[in-house]
C-alpha cells in the first residue's frame, strides 16, 4: 500500500493518555474517541490534521494503557499511518489487530519536520520525504499483517477468512 | 536447555518442552480479563466471530472497576455492556458493584490468578500476577475477545532482564520505592518487549503487598512481565484463597538474561516520581526541599490499595489532621480491604483525620472520577502513572510516591517525609 500526507510530528513518549484521555472512555464509539485524537498532546491536533496524515513520532509511542481505544482514536481520526522510533508493545499489537497501518524507524524520526509531506510503500519499507527529498528505509510491513490491515483489522480478517470457508 | 520461569510458563502453556526469545508461539491462556472500559469492546469483537460462547464461563473474568459506581449514563451503558454479557454466558468471576474491587487487587485476593498461570488481560496493569510467579500481561480488546472464544493467544517469548535486589531498607522504604528506583534508573522503556525477573534477598524478605506493587509498575518501564518466583511468602498468600491447583516455576540458575541489574536497596530513601512520567523518580528530601504545595492526596488503586497500604497510611495520619485546603481520598482496593479497615479502625481513623474513605473504584487513578484535579492543580497519588492530564486536567500534575509519603503528604499540606509526621519510628 501507498499512502501519502502530510507529518504531524511528536516527541518521546507519547503515552495513551495524551493520544486519547481516560475522560473520554466511557464510549467506544470511534467518532467520539476520534473528536479527541491526540488532544493532550496537542489540543489543536483535529482541528489541524487532514485525512491521510502522518503521525511521527520518537521513541515509545504509545505507552501506557492498553486501550485500544488510542488505536481506534488515530484510524478513526484518518490517519493514514504512523511512524516512531519504537512502539510501547501493546500499542503495537493493538494497531495491528485494529487494521492502523504503523512502521518503526529512528531515523524518520529524525529527520521529518512537521508540514512535510511523505509518501509510505509500506510493502518495501520505504519513505520519502517529498518536501525535502530524503528517502529512508524502514522494516516493511509483513504481508500477512498488511492484509490484516487491509482487511481493517483482526476479527474483520478471520470473519472474512471464515466466510471464504 | 536453561530456561527462565517466564520462558517454562509460555512453554508449557504452549505445549513445548521448550522455547527461546524471539520465538512466536500460541499458547493457552489460564485467565482472560476486562473490565468496563475495555470489554465493551471486546464483547463487540467476540460477536464478531459468531461464536456463541466463551471457551469457559470461570475463565473469563469481568470486573466493571474504571469508571464504578458509574459517573454518568454514558458509563451506566458501557457497565451494563459488560454485566449483561456475563449474564448471558453465565460467567462465575463477574463481579457486580458491592462485590467488586480493582481488578489487580481483587483477582490475586480471590484467588482467581494463581502461580504459574498465564494470564491475559484488557489493562496493562495485569502484570501485577507476575507477584505471585504468573505470567501476566496486558494486551488490548481484540485479543482479549480472540481468546474469550478460543482460550489461545499468541505471543512473542520476550527477553528475560534480571535485577538483583539486596541488602536492607531503610526507614518507610516500601517495594513501591524499589521499583520506582528501578524505573528511574532504566527508564520508561528501559524493558521494552522485555520480561523483568526480580529476584535477591530483597525481594525475598519483601511482604507479598510490596510484590504486587513491584509487579503493578513493570509496564511503567514497557516491560511485557514483571515476574518473581514463588516462595514461602507466595504460598501463604495462596493457600486458603486457592480455587484450583497451582504450578511453582523458578528459573534455571544457568536461564540467559539480556543483562543483570543489581540493586543495593539500603541506598533506596523513599521515592517521588515528579510530572509526568514514572522515570523522573528521586529522593523524597530532594521534593521537601522545593517545598511542593499539594491540592489532593490519593491513596489507593491497583498499585498500593491493599490492607497493609492503608496500615501504612494510617500509622502516619494516625493522631494528625489533613492540612487546610488539601483534599485527602482513601480508596480500598476491594469489599474484602474495606471491611478489613472498618475492623480495624482505619476507616475511623481517616475519618477523623479529614479524608474521604470511598468504594473500591479505580477512578482517580486515571481521570475518570472521584478526584479529578482543575488546571493547576497538584496531587500526590500512589498510583503508577503521573501523565500529563492523568488525573484531571492536562495542565494539573500528578507526584508518584508510597502510601506514607503520601499521608505525609496529606499532614503538611506539601510533599512530606514520614519522619516529619511520625517521630520514633
Amino acid at each position: 500500500m501507498i499512502y501519502q500526507g502530510r507529518a504531524w510530528k511528536f516527541g518521546d513518549d507519547i503515552d495513551t493518555d495524551a493520544i486519547i484521555p481516560a475522560r473520554y472512555l466511557n464510549t467506544s464509539d470511534p467518532k467520539e474517541l476520534a473528536r479527541h485524537c491526540m488532544e493532550d498532546a496537542d489540543p489543536e491536533f483535529m482541528d489541524k490534521m487532514q485525512s491521510g496524515d502522518i503521525i511521527v513520532a520518537h521513541k515509545n509511542f504509545g505507552c501506557g494503557s492498553s486501550r485500544e481505544h488510542a488505536a481506534i482514536a488515530i484510524k478513526a481520526a484518518g490517519i493514514s499511518c504512523v511512524i516512531a522510533g519504537s512502539f510501547a508493545r501493546i500499542f503495537y499489537r493493538n494497531a495491528f489487530n485494529t487494521g492502523l497501518p504503523i512502521l518503526e524507524s529512528d531515523e524518520v524520526a529524525a529527520g521529518v519536520k512537521s508540514g512535510d509531506q511523505l509518501q509510505i510503500n509500506s510493502a518495501d519499507g520505504s519513505i520519502e520525504n517529498l518536501t525535502t527529498g530524503k528517502i529512508f528505509q524502514a522494516k516493511p510491513i509483513p504481508s500477512f499483517m498488511q492484509e490484516l490491515i487491509d482487511d481493517g483489522g483482526l476479527m474483520a480478517h478471520v470473519r472474512k477468512k471464515q466466510l471464504q470457508g | 536447555m536453561a530456561m527462565t520461569i517466564t520462558e517454562k510458563i509460555l512453554a508449557s502453556h504452549a505445549g513445548y518442552d521448550e522455547v527461546s526469545p524471539g520465538q512466536l508461539i500460541e499458547a493457552r491462556v489460564d485467565i482472560a480479563l476486562a473490565n468496563d472500559v475495555t470489554a465493551p469492546i471486546a464483547i463487540a469483537e467476540f460477536e464478531k466471530l459468531g461464536i456463541e460462547k466463551v471457551f469457559d464461563p470461570q475463565r473469563v473474568v469481568l470486573v466493571p472497576d474504571h469508571f464504578t459506581p458509574n459517573k454518568d449514563i454514558k458509563s451506566a451503558e458501557q457497565a451494563k455492556i459488560v454485566r449483561d454479557f456475563s449474564r448471558r454466558q453465565g460467567l462465575t468471576n463477574y463481579f457486580e458493584l458491592g462485590r467488586m474491587g480493582i481488578e489487580h487487587v481483587l483477582l490475586p485476593e480471590q484467588g482467581i490468578v494463581l502461580p504459574g498461570d498465564l494470564v491475559i488481560g484488557a489493562d496493562s496493569h495485569t502484570c501485577t500476577y507476575g507477584a505471585l510467579g504468573a505470567f501476566a500481561t496486558g494486551m488490548g480488546s481484540t485479543d482479549i475477545a480472540a481468546a474469550m472464544a478460543t482460550g489461545k493467544a499468541w505471543f512473542k517469548v520476550p527477553e528475560s532482564i534480571k535485577f538483583i535486589y539486596y541488602g536492607t531498607p531503610g526507614p518507610w522504604v516500601e517495594g513501591k520505592d524499589f521499583i520506582l528506583y528501578t524505573i528511574g534508573r532504566i527508564g520508561v522503556d528501559g524493558a521494552l518487549y522485555q520480561a523483568m525477573e526480580m529476584a535477591g534477598d530483597a525481594i525475598a524478605g519483601l511482604p507479598m503487598y510490596g510484590r504486587f506493587s513491584m509487579a503493578n509498575m513493570a509496564i511503567e518501564a514497557g516491560a511485557k512481565n514483571g515476574i518473581i518466583i514463588p516462595d514461602d511468602a507466595t504460598l501463604d498468600y495462596v493457600r486458603g484463597r486457592s480455587q484450583r491447583d497451582y504450578h511453582l516455576y523458578t528459573s534455571d540458575p544457568q536461564a540467559d538474561y539480556a543483562y543483570v541489574m543489581e540493586i543495593d536497596v539500603a541506598q533506596i530513601r523513599p521515592q517521588v516520581a515528579f510530572p509526568s512520567l514514572p522515570e523522573n523518580s528521586r529522593d523524597v528530601a530532594e521534593a521537601v526541599e522545593q517545598q511542593i504545595v499539594i491540592d489532593q492526596v490519593v491513596i489507593g488503586s491497583c498499585t498500593n490499595g491493599r490492607i497493609e497500604d492503608l496500615r501504612l497510611a494510617a500509622r502516619v495520619l494516625k493522631g494528625n489532621k489533613v492540612a487546610p485546603y488539601l483534599r485527602l481520598i482513601v480508596i480500598p482496593g476491594t469489599q474484602e480491604v474495606y471491611l478489613q479497615a472498618v475492623r480495624e479502625g482505619l476507616a475511623e481513623l481517616f475519618v477523623e483525620a479529614g479524608a474521604v474513605f470511598s468504594t473500591p473504584t479505580c477512578g482517580p487513578c486515571l481521570g475518570g472520577h472521584m478526584g479529578i484535579l482543575a488546571a493547576g492543580e497538584r496531587a500526590v497519588a500512589t498510583t503508577n502513572r503521573n501523565f500529563v492530564g492523568r488525573m484531571g486536567h492536562p495542565d494539573s500534575e500528578v507526584y508518584l510516591s508510597n502510601p506514607a509519603v503520601a499521608a505525609a503528604t496529606a499532614v503538611m499540606g506539601r510533599i512530606a517525609s514520614p519522619e516529619e509526621v511520625v517521630t520514633g519510628n
